[in-house]
């Protein structure tokens, strides 16, 4: 539930990292942070566990400069993982705008992306939210693990499991390398802020 | 779903903000929702603080305290409040949506902040009425 303030025309969009542990929420958001280093004026906020786990969430915000006269805030927050998180994340979701949800695509972890995408629909729907409705991209990680043997999902597999009925962008990723890190954070802002200005209108 | 605040509301909270606690001696006021958006700051210049992050994790935190409360059968922890040696939070909650974070010194007494921050709260709630 983006905030507009209209006395600093500013508005403040909530983005969300979504998906199973160990999926890679928080290195894109490492990703991000250390990428546009110069534009971010805040240090990113980690609450982990001493195994360097997600325990509540990671946070980080970021200037996009002007829209029609508003300038925009968008916080970026990633969810806690691990299955047995499932509170924490739902409060981490309340007011959330656009989310991207950071798919495994190693073979091995195929059950717990579908687990952890219906749960998100669960939880969603806890907030009255529709996950056919809300800005949602797909984002599948771990892509540069092909080059050292790593059995993968082939991305029809993914599109199969995941997206055959959302039908949302989608793209195949690394957060260790970069690769299409940014394109997805474009792509979710991209379409969030579309959701918004038609709500405006 | 997006929401706003008219100016003539945040204009008349940012006068409540400062008459009420800011001229009792705290540190900084944020007015923030339950989703950690910054509604509205004031600060005695005293100090800066990165503000986004403040929000983001005392809405964690109150939201947090609040699902324990339910746990344990409790509607709510009326008291939320941090000591710190030199600064202390205080939270508190203003409606179902919105929340008040004070940050303040040692010279600032938690029971006359109290009073004043119930005083505040009324006010604020009374912009809705």
């Amino acid at each position: 539930m983006a905030f507009i303030n209209m006395r600093t025309n500013e508005v403040q969009v909530k983005i969300v990292y979504y998906g199973p542990g160990r999926g890679g929420k928080t290195s894109n958001l490492e990703f991000i942070n250390k990428k546009f280093r110069e534009r971010i004026k805040s240090d990113m906020v980690s609450i982990k566990t001493h195994g360097d786990r997600t325990l509540f969430f990671d946070f980080l915000p970021f200037d996009i400069g002007k829209i029609k006269g508003y300038d925009i805030k968008i916080q970026m927050y990633t969810v806690p993982g691990q299955v047995k998180y499932n509170a924490t994340r739902k409060l981490v979701l309340k007011g959330v705008d656009g989310l991207v949800f950071v798919a495994d695509a190693m073979a091995e972890r195929r059950k717990h992306n579908l687990l952890s995408l219906k749960q998100l629909q669960e939880n969603l729907a806890e907030y009255k939210k529709s996950i056919f409705r809300i800005p949602l991209i797909l984002q599948y990680n771990k892509m540069d693990l092909k080059d050292q043997g790593v059995p993968l999902l082939p991305l029809a597999t993914l599109e199969q499991d995941l997206n055959s009925k959302l039908k949302v962008p989608s793209y195949p990723a690394s957060a260790i390398t970069g690769e299409n890190v940014v394109i997805t954070l474009k792509k979710i802002i991209s379409v969030t802020m579309a959701a918004i200005q038609r709500e405006l209108k | 779903m997006n929401y706003g605040i008219d100016q003539d509301r945040l204009i008349t909270i940012d006068s409540i903000l400062r008459e009420d606690l800011i001229e009792i001696g705290v540190d900084y006021v944020l007015m923030i929702d339950t989703a950690g958006n910054t509604i509205a700051k004031c600060d005695s210049g005293a100090h800066s603080y990165d503000v986004a992050s403040l929000a983001a994790l005392a809405a964690g935190n109150y939201a947090t305290v609040d699902a324990m409360a339910k746990i344990v059968g409790e509607q709510e922890f009326s008291l939320l409040f941090h000591k710190g040696e030199n600064v202390s939070i205080h939270f508190s909650m203003i409606n179902e949506e919105f929340l008040l974070i004070i940050l303040f010194g040692k010279d600032v007494s938690l029971g006359f902040l109290r009073l004043k921050v119930t005083e505040a709260i009324d006010k604020i709630r009374a912009l809705w009425k």
